[in-house]
């Protein structure tokens, strides 16, 4: 578990690195996801202990991804000031933007799948 | 006993320890009660969690900053958390590159639609400029979307605020939205859902099937990395 954090850890740290010293827009843990994606394959070829490690970690902070919400969602109480003003817009935005997404993104996922069956078929 | 009990809460309510103690045991009390009233959308655990720990700091008139002094180290774990994404993502490469195409285009204009939906309807609600910058990464998990926000020039915790209830909305909308449309599609339910609504959405999704958790989390993934490319698009547009 603690290797694995370390791992896990690192990785970020070579993401935040490369996004300080190449002025990327991209935020620093992406990069470290996509070093660590790209890594991974060669990592079960020659240290196939050293995945096992990563992949415990990995499992227990994702399984309570939702845990490190919450001390972000409580400021909530100090930002009561700026949301209230507008709350009425940003709840509107919020909700209307949430349903537009998961329409548009459901219907393109399933169209697509039924175009490539479909060729695939005949 | 030298001390009175209010010496000690004076002594222990400035201290890291109770509220990093505190934020533990209330989710961990959140998710029994979740998993006790069959994982109602309405009992979500990171709803829950907020609403008591912001009652609690009320009660306690504690600063928001008392707070996060201690919370701060479970807040820090969204970083390793979200490189963490490349295992699922590993693991699951085989289903992954067998919807390779739908997975490619449900993300590219699913992505566009999460950040131009919210400069549309920013105008026609009528929005200032600085709550829009920070309300466009809302559908990338917290750590990345308050990193955008950062890097655009908006407000990182009203972001976090945003990008929080986007996610709570996301998860309490997702079952009734899908079946009120009658997509029985599980993989594409879970992909959607995790796209729009992030962490919390995945963690609604694995509770309802295990195909839509899996999807849900391969969304979550690609698109911190799409809102990444497309929010600065989009704010450079809204700038000018």
């Amino acid at each position: 578990m603690l290797r694995g954090l370390a791992v896990l850890l690192l990785f970020q740290l070579l993401g935040e690195s490369l996004v300080f010293l190449s002025d990327l827009a991209i935020p620093g843990p992406v990069v470290g996801l996509i070093l660590l994606s790209a890594t991974l394959p060669v990592l079960q070829r020659f240290r196939h202990q050293e995945v096992i490690h990563v992949d415990q970690a990995a499992q227990t902070l994702l399984g309570n991804l939702g845990l490190f919400f919450v001390p972000a969602g409580v400021g909530v109480v100090a930002l009561g000031g700026i949301v209230g003003t507008h709350a009425g817009a940003i709840g509107a935005v919020l909700v209307l933007s949430a349903i537009i997404t998961l329409a548009v993104t459901v219907w393109t996922f399933i169209l697509v799948s039924r175009l490539i069956a479909g060729r695939r078929a005949p | 006993m030298n001390r009175s009990p209010i010496e000690l809460w004076v002594y222990l309510s400035a201290s890291p320890l109770l509220w990093l103690t505190l934020t533990l045991v209330v989710w961990i009390m959140a998710s029994e009660l979740s998993k006790k009233l069959g994982r109602h959308p309405l009992a979500n655990p990171v709803l829950v969690s907020i609403l008591v720990l912001s009652v609690m700091m009320i009660i306690a008139d504690v600063p928001y900053e008392r707070y996060f002094a201690g919370a701060q180290f479970i807040h820090f774990l969204l970083g390793p958390a979200t490189v963490a994404i490349a295992l699922p993502l590993y693991r699951q490469w085989k289903e992954v590159r067998a919807l390779l195409v739908p997975i490619s285009v449900a993300l590219l204009i699913g992505s566009v639609v999460a950040v131009t939906s919210v400069v549309g309807l920013g105008l026609v609600f009528d929005l200032p400029r600085e709550i829009m910058l920070s309300f466009l990464p809302k559908s990338a998990t917290a750590g990345v979307a308050m990193a955008i926000s950062q890097s655009l020039g908006g407000d990182p915790s009203l972001t976090a605020v945003l990008v929080i209830m986007t996610g709570i909305v996301g998860a309490l909308m997702v079952t009734p939205f899908m079946n009120l449309m009658r997509i029985t599609d599980y993989a594409a339910r879970g992909f959607a859902v995790g796209l729009t609504a992030h962490g919390i959405g995945t963690a609604r999704a694995y509770e309802v099937n295990p195909t839509a958790g899996l999807f849900a989390g391969i969304a979550m993934a690609l698109n911190a990395v799409a809102t990444s490319a497309i929010a600065p698009l989009a704010a450079s547009w809204l700038l000018s």
